[in-house]
C-alpha cells in the first residue's frame, strides 16, 4: 500500500516571503508526459510591484555587506543545494523529461555555478577597478558597485537544462556585485525556481534580495521595463517576447540592459555578466602632504 | 592706554593682549589659545596651490601694468641683511631708495629699506630728509630684531635686540616667531614673545614702531600651520605677518601669501581691523610681483595695496621692475647696464 | 586711488592666428565636400557675428560618411598593427599641441567659452587624450577584455557645444586606438574646432575615410545613429535626446554608450577646507558658464555654516569677472546660443516664482551676445525645479542638511547620477560618503577634474558607458571570439521572431505607461540582423 503524498503548494517568493499572486490567479502546470504537476501562482504586475519594493530595500543591506560576507552567502546556497540535490533531480525529470542522470547533471553543475560566482564576491572588484595615474596630485580610484534592483527574465525553454542551471546562471552574476533581483522563472518549468526559493529562504540569503515570480513572463516583463525604480533589465531568457519593445521600454529611465541569449553556451559563467550589472565609479582625493 | 612691559613668565598665563582678549574672552590661556587656533578650518593644499596658480594667470596689459609696475616699487621693503653690511652698503641702499631709476626722476621711491638693527642709524642717517612714513611719500626705516633669523635667544636679548632698534629710530620691527615653540605646541610661549615684542616696540613718546611678524612659513611647513600662526601673531598684537626671513627655503610663495591674505580678509571680517601682509625673499621678477599684486587685490581687496597694507621684502626685485618700467616708456627692451647694483 | 586696478586692462588673444574659410564642407573620406543639405552660419555667442559657413550633411551625405568609414575600416584601419594605429594617434596629440593657441581661440570664438579655459583646459586635454589612447592602441590585450578583443567596426559619434573639441577627443581617441573607424557629428552651434581637426587629420597624414566628420543639427545626428550600417554609438548630451537614441538602437544590436545629464550634489561639511570648498563651488558651478554636465548645480551645505558660506560665495563672486570670451582675464564668458539662455532664463524665473532667493553680483552684460550672470538662488528646496532639473548654466541651487545621512539621501534623490562632491577634512568621511553616493565621478575636496586616465561616466538617468581610462577603451571594444553575452544579439534575434510567442501581451501592460513623450517611442523596425 503507497503512502498518500503530501502535494506542495507553489507560490511566489518575495521579500523573503511566500504569497500567493495577490491577484488570486493560478495557471495549470503538467510535466513533459502531460500530467498534472501544481497549479502555479500567476503572479500580477502589482506582485511585480511588490517584488520590486521588496528588492529595493533590500539594497542597502545585501550590497552593503561585504564582498566576503557575499560570498559565503552565495555559496552557502550551494551548500544547501547539495543537500536537496534528490529533489531538484526529481523535479527536473518532472518538468523536463530528461533522465534522471541528466537531472542530475544540471544539478550539480549548477550547484558548482553558484559556488564559482560565490568566488568572486571578493574579487571581482580587483578585477574590473583601477587605480588611475592621472596627471595632477590626486588619489584616483575607480571601483565598479552594483547597479541596484535588476529585473531578470529567466531563461523559459526546458532545453538546454533551463529549470535549474539557466534560473541559476541568470541571477547569480547579479547577486555578486550586491544587486538584489526580481526574476520571471521559465513559464513552462517554474518547479525548480520555485523550489530555489524554499533553499533561499533556509539559507542566509537576506529577504529581498532575489525575488521570483511566475506566470506569464509577457504579462509581467512591460511592468519591469518600465518599472522606474528598476536600475537594470537582463532579457536573457525574453527571446520569445518582444524584448525590443521591452528594450525600449527600458530606455525611458536609461536602464542597462543585457539583450536575450539562446543555444548551449546562453549565460555561461563569466565575469562580464557581473561587471554588466555594475557601475564604475572614480572618486578623486587631493593629495597634499603640506 | 599704557601697559607695563610684560615680564614674561612663560607659564599657562599668558600675557593679555587686547585683541585676544576680545576674540577669545576671558579664555585667554594656552589651553584656550590652543582650542581656538586648532578650531579653524583646515587648508587643502592642493586647492590652495590651484586657486594660487589661477591668481598667477592674470593677465596685467599696458595701463595696468604701468600702475602695477609702479605699485611695486612703493610697496618694496628695499633689503640688505648680510653679515657684511656695512655703512657704506646701507647708504648704497638708502640712496636707490630715494631714487631707484636715476634716468627717470618720476621714478617714486620704495616703501623702505630694511636692515640689522645696527644698522639703523646708519640708514636714518643716510635717508636724511626722505625718511618718514610710506603712505606719505618718505621712506621708513625696518629692523629685522629678536635674534633675527633664527630667533634661538633669550627673551631678555630679544627685547633688547628691539628695544636697541626702536631706540636708534627703527620706524618698523621685522621680528622672528619662535618656530620651535610653535612646532612644539607652546602656542602661549610664542604668543607671549609677540605680546613682550609689541610692548617693547612702543616709544617713550607713546608712538609705536610698526611690528611685522616673520613666521618663517618655510619652517612651519605645512599650510596649516601657517594659518594658525597667522592668526596668533595677529591676536597677539602684530601689525603685519610677514612670510619669511629670507634665509630659510621655501621663503615666500603665492600660495603661502594667499593662505595669510585670507587670515588677513577673515581678520577684517571679524573685527574690521586691517592687518598688513609682508612676502619676503624669492620675489625677483616683475612678473611674479604682479602675480602678488593680483592676488592681494582679489583677495584682501583692492585696498590693500597701500604701503601700511602690503609689502614686498625684496632685494633684487626692484631692478627688474625698473627695467619693466624703461621698456614700457622706450618701447624696447632694457638691460641690466642701465639699472644700477647697489 | 584714481586707477581700479581690479579693472583690468583689456588683453584679448589675438584672432590672427586663425585663418578660417568662409564656408567648410563636410569631411568625408580625406577630403572636404559639399553638403547635399542647407549650409548654417556658425556664429560667436559673444557677439552674434557669422564665424562661418558650415554644411549640412543629409541623408546621403550621412550614407557617404558612413560608407567611407566602413571601407576604410574593412580595408586598412582593422587591418592595420595597433603600433601603427598608435602612431597616428600620436601624430594627432603632437599636431594639437603644436596648433594649441589656434585651436584655444577657436574654441572660444565658436563656444563663448573663455580663453583661459580653452587654452588651459579644454585643448591641453584634446592633446592628452590623444597622447593617452595612442599608447593604448597596441596594448589592447592588457584592457581587461582578455586577449586579441576585436573592435567594433563603424562608430557614429554625436558630441555637444560645451566642450566641442574636448568631446570629440573622448570619442575619437579611444574609438581610434581600439581599431574603429568613425563618424563624428560636432553640435549645431560648434563645428570649428571639429573642422579644424578635420585639417589636423589630414596633416597626420590618416588614411582615408578613419575618420569622418558630418556637420548639422539634429535630424543629421539622428540620420548618423540610426544608420543601420553603423556599429557602435557614442553620444554625449541632453538625457531626452540619449533617451531617444536609446531607443532607436534597441534591439539593433550597435552598442551603445550615453554620457547625459546631471545635478550634481556638491556637499560641504561643517568642517570643510573653507576657502578651497569655496573655490570649489565656484569652480563646480560657474567653469564654462555652467555648461557642464557634472556641474556641482546643487549646493549642499550643512546648516551650521550655511550663513558663512553664502557670504563668503558672494563676495567671491563679486571678483568674476564677465566678458570678451578671448580676453584672457575673463572668467565667465557667453552663453553658448540663444536657445540656452532662453533655458536658462526661464528656468531661473521659475526658481523665484517657487520662493527661492535670487542673487547676483553686479556685474555689466554686454549688449550683444548671450549673457547670464552667475547666480545663486538660496532658500530652495528639495521640491523646486531649480533643485532636481539640470539648468545647464551659471545657476546654483543652495540646499542645506544637517547630518552627513541626510546630505546623502538628498543627494541621491534624483534621477541622474553623474558625478559629486565632498568638502570635509575628514579622510574617513570623505571615503564612507564616497562609497554612498550614487554617482560615477566623485571629487573630495575637488571638483570638475578631468584626466583622460580617469574614467568618466554616470549611473542612472545620466547614461552608460565610461569615457577615460581602460573603460573607456571598452567602449569600443568587445572581446575575442563570440561574445553570446554582450554583442552577438542580432544572431538569436531571427531565431526568436521565428518561434511563437508563449502568450500574447496584454493591451493594458503593453500600453499603460507614463511616459512623458509617448509619440517619440518609435516602431520597432530593425529587429532583423543588419549585418
Amino acid at each position: 500500500m503507497t503512502r498518500l503524498a503530501v502535494l506542495k503548494t507553489y507560490k511566489l517568493y518575495i521579500g523573503g516571503k511566500f504569497p500567493r499572486s495577490e491577484s488570486g490567479r493560478v495557471y495549470e502546470l503538467t510535466g513533459a508526459d502531460g500530467s498534472f504537476i501544481a497549479n502555479v501562482a500567476r503572479a500580477s504586475r502589482k506582485d511585480a510591484r511588490d517584488a520590486v519594493v521588496a528588492a529595493r530595500a533590500a539594497v542597502t543591506g545585501w550590497s552593503g555587506a561585504t564582498g566576503y560576507n557575499r560570498g559565503q552567502v552565495l555559496y552557502r546556497i550551494a551548500e544547501l543545494l547539495e543537500g536537496r540535490r534528490a529533489q531538484f533531480v526529481d523535479e527536473i525529470c518532472r518538468q523536463e523529461g530528461v533522465t534522471a542522470k541528466q537531472a542530475g547533471e544540471q544539478v550539480d553543475t549548477a550547484i558548482d555555478r553558484w559556488v564559482w560566482y560565490a568566488g568572486w564576491a571578493d574579487k571581482y572588484v580587483q578585477v574590473a577597478g583601477n587605480g588611475n595615474p592621472v596627471s595632477g596630485p590626486y588619489f584616483n580610484l575607480s571601483t565598479p558597485e552594483p547597479t541596484g534592483v535588476v529585473a531578470i527574465i529567466a531563461p523559459q525553454h526546458p532545453t538546454p537544462s533551463a529549470s535549474l542551471l539557466g534560473f541559476v546562471s541568470a541571477i547569480a552574476p547579479a547577486l555578486v556585485s550586491g544587486n538584489t533581483v526580481v526574476v520571471v522563472a521559465s513559464e513552462k518549468t517554474p518547479l525548480s525556481a520555485i523550489s530555489l526559493s524554499e533553499v533561499l529562504a533556509t539559507s542566509d540569503v537576506p529577504g529581498g534580495v532575489i525575488n521570483i515570480l511566475t506566470g506569464s513572463p509577457a504579462e509581467i516583463a512591460p511592468w519591469l521595463a518600465s518599472h522606474a525604480d528598476v536600475n537594470a533589465l537582463d532579457l536573457l531568457g525574453a527571446g520569445d517576447l518582444d524584448w525590443v519593445d521591452l528594450q525600449i521600454d527600458a530606455a525611458e529611465t536609461l536602464k542597462r540592459v543585457l539583450p536575450p541569449e539562446a543555444g548551449p553556451d546562453a549565460a555561461s559563467p563569466s565575469i562580464d555578466r557581473i561587471t554588466f550589472f555594475t557601475e564604475t565609479k572614480t572618486v578623486w582625493h587631493t593629495k597634499g602632504m603640506i | 592706554m599704557r601697559r607695563k612691559k610684560t615680564i614674561v613668565t612663560l607659564t599657562t598665563a599668558l600675557a593679555p593682549a587686547e585683541r585676544a582678549l576680545n576674540v577669545l574672552g576671558t579664555d585667554l590661556t594656552e589651553k584656550g589659545l590652543r582650542r581656538y587656533l586648532n578650531g579653524i578650518a583646515g587648508v587643502d593644499a592642493v586647492g590652495l596651490e590651484q586657486r594660487a596658480a589661477a591668481l598667477g594667470t592674470r593677465s596685467i596689459k599696458t595701463t595696468s601694468k604701468r600702475w602695477a609696475l609702479d605699485t611695486i616699487i612703493s610697496l618694496i621693503d628695499l633689503t640688505t641683511l648680510e653679515g657684511a653690511d656695512t655703512r657704506g652698503k646701507v647708504r648704497s641702499l638708502a640712496a636707490k631708495a630715494i631714487t631707484p631709476d636715476a634716468s627717470d626722476p618720476d621714478c617714486g621711491p620704495v616703501a623702505a629699506i630694511c636692515v640689522y638693527g645696527d644698522m639703523v642709524p646708519d640708514a636714518v642717517a643716510a635717508l636724511g630728509a626722505h625718511h618718514g612714513a610710506p603712505d606719505r611719500g618718505k621712506i621708513a626705516v625696518a629692523a629685522v630684531a629678536t635674534a633675527f633669523p633664527s630667533g634661538r635667544a633669550s627673551l631678555p636679548v630679544k627685547l633688547s635686540d628691539t628695544s636697541d632698534a626702536v631706540a636708534a629710530g627703527a620706524d618698523e620691527i621685522d621680528m622672528v616667531i619662535d618656530r620651535g615653540a610653535f612646532l612644539a605646541g607652546n602656542y602661549g610661549r610664542v604668543f607671549d614673545e609677540i605680546v613682550a615684542v609689541k610692548e617693547t616696540c612702543r616709544r617713550e613718546d607713546g608712538t609705536s614702531a610698526h611690528l611685522k611678524v616673520i613666521l618663517e612659513t618655510g619652517e612651519l611647513n605645512t599650510y596649516d600651520n601657517v594659518r594658525r600662526a597667522s592668526w596668533l601673531a595677529i591676536l597677539a598684537g602684530g601689525d603685519f605677518i610677514k612670510t619669511s626671513t629670507g634665509k630659510v627655503s621655501p621663503a615666500a610663495t603665492l600660495p603661502v601669501t594667499l593662505l595669510m591674505l585670507e587670515v588677513v580678509r577673515d581678520w577684517y571680517k571679524l573685527t574690521g581691523q586691517k592687518i598688513g601682509v609682508k612676502p619676503a625673499g624669492g620675489i625677483r621678477s616683475s612678473k611674479d610681483a604682479i602675480k602678488y599684486l593680483v592676488t592681494v587685490a582679489e583677495t584682501a581687496g583692492e585696498e590693500w595695496l597701500q604701503p601700511h597694507l602690503f609689502r614686498f621684502g625684496a632685494s633684487s626685485l626692484l631692478n627688474d621692475v625698473l627695467m619693466q618700467r624703461q621698456k614700457m616708456t622706450t618701447g624696447h627692451y632694457s638691460g641690466p647696464d642701465y639699472v644700477t647694483i647697489d | 586711488m584714481t586707477i581700479s586696478f581690479l579693472d583690468y586692462a583689456p588683453a584679448p588673444e589675438s584672432r590672427a592666428i586663425l585663418d578660417l574659410r568662409e564656408t567648410y564642407g563636410l569631411f568625408i573620406n580625406g577630403e572636404f565636400v559639399d553638403g547635399r543639405g542647407t549650409p548654417f552660419p556658425s556664429i560667436s555667442p559673444a557677439t552674434e557675428e557669422t564665424i562661418t559657413t558650415v554644411a549640412t550633411a543629409d541623408a546621403d551625405d550621412v550614407d557617404a560618411a558612413v560608407q567611407a568609414a566602413r571601407v576604410a575600416y574593412t580595408r586598412t584601419w582593422s587591418t592595420m598593427s595597433g603600433a601603427d594605429r598608435g602612431k597616428y594617434l600620436f601624430r594627432i596629440a603632437r599636431l594639437v599641441q603644436e596648433r594649441a593657441r589656434e585651436l584655444a581661440v577657436a574654441e572660444s570664438l565658436d563656444n563663448g567659452k573663455p580663453i583661459k579655459e580653452s587654452r588651459d583646459i579644454d585643448i591641453p586635454l584634446v592633446a592628452a587624450w590623444f597622447f593617452y589612447y595612442a599608447g593604448w592602441a597596441d596594448k589592447l590585450d592588457h584592457a581587461g577584455l582578455g586577449a586579441s578583443p576585436a573592435s567594433l567596426g563603424v562608430a557614429a559619434q554625436v558630441i555637444p557645444w560645451n566642450f566641442p573639441m574636448l568631446m570629440l577627443a573622448w570619442k575619437i581617441a579611444p574609438a581610434l586606438a581600439a581599431g574603429n573607424t568613425v563618424v563624428l557629428k560636432p553640435a549645431e552651434t560648434t563645428p570649428l574646432t571639429a573642422l579644424l581637426f578635420a585639417e589636423i587629420v589630414q596633416q597626420a597624414g590618416l588614411p582615408e575615410g578613419v575618420v569622418n566628420i558630418i556637420t548639422g543639427a539634429g535630424q543629421t545626428g539622428e540620420l548618423l545613429v540610426n544608420h543601420p550600417d553603423v556599429d557602435k554609438v557614442a553620444f554625449t548630451g541632453s538625457t531626452a535626446v540619449g533617451r531617444r537614441i536609446a531607443r532607436s538602437t534597441a534591439g539593433t544590436g550597435k552598442k551603445l554608450t550615453l554620457e547625459l545629464g546631471g545635478k550634481a550634489a556638491n556637499i560641504v561639511f561643517d568642517d570643510a577646507p573653507i576657502d578651497q570648498a569655496i573655490e570649489g563651488i565656484v569652480n563646480g558651478i560657474f567653469f564654462n558658464q555652467g555648461h557642464v554636465c557634472c556641474a556641482g548645480s546643487r549646493l549642499l551645505v550643512q546648516e551650521s555654516i550655511h550663513d558663512e558660506v553664502i557670504d563668503r560665495l558672494k563676495d567671491r563672486l563679486s571678483t568674476l569677472r564677465l566678458g570678451d570670451p578671448l580676453d584672457k582675464n575673463t572668467d565667465i564668458g557667453a552663453i553658448n546660443s540663444a536657445a540656452q539662455l532662453a533655458r536658462i532664463t526661464e528656468l531661473s524665473a521659475v526658481g523665484e516664482d517657487e520662493g527661492a532667493e535670487r542673487w547676483s553680483p553686479e556685474c555689466v552684460l554686454p549688449e550683444k551676445g548671450f549673457w547670464f550672470a552667475p547666480t545663486i538662488f538660496t532658500n530652495v528646496s528639495t521640491s523646486h525645479r531649480i533643485a532636481r532639473e539640470e539648468i545647464f548654466g551659471p545657476v546654483l541651487s543652495v540646499l542645506t542638511f544637517r547630518t552627513p545621512a541626510e546630505a546623502v539621501a538628498k543627494a541621491n534623490n534624483t534621477p541622474y547620477g553623474l558625478s559629486a562632491g565632498i568638502w570635509t577634512d575628514k579622510g574617513s568621511r570623505i571615503l564612507a560618503v564616497a562609497d554612498k553616493l550614487r554617482a560615477g565621478v566623485i571629487w573630495a575636496n575637488t571638483f570638475n577634474k578631468l584626466d583622460p586616465a580617469s574614467p568618466f561616466g554616470g549611473y542612472k538617468e545620466s547614461g552608460y558607458g565610461r569615457e577615460g581610462g581602460r573603460h573607456g577603451l571598452a567602449a569600443y571594444l568587445k572581446p575575442a571570439g563570440t561574445s553570446p553575452a554582450l554583442t552577438a544579439v542580432a544572431a538569436q534575434t531571427t531565431e526568436a521572431v521565428a518561434e511563437p510567442v508563449a502568450e500574447p501581451v496584454t493591451a493594458s501592460a503593453a500600453t499603460t505607461r507614463t511616459s512623458a513623450t509617448p509619440s517619440a517611442k518609435p516602431r520597432r523596425t530593425s529587429k532583423k540582423a543588419t549585418k
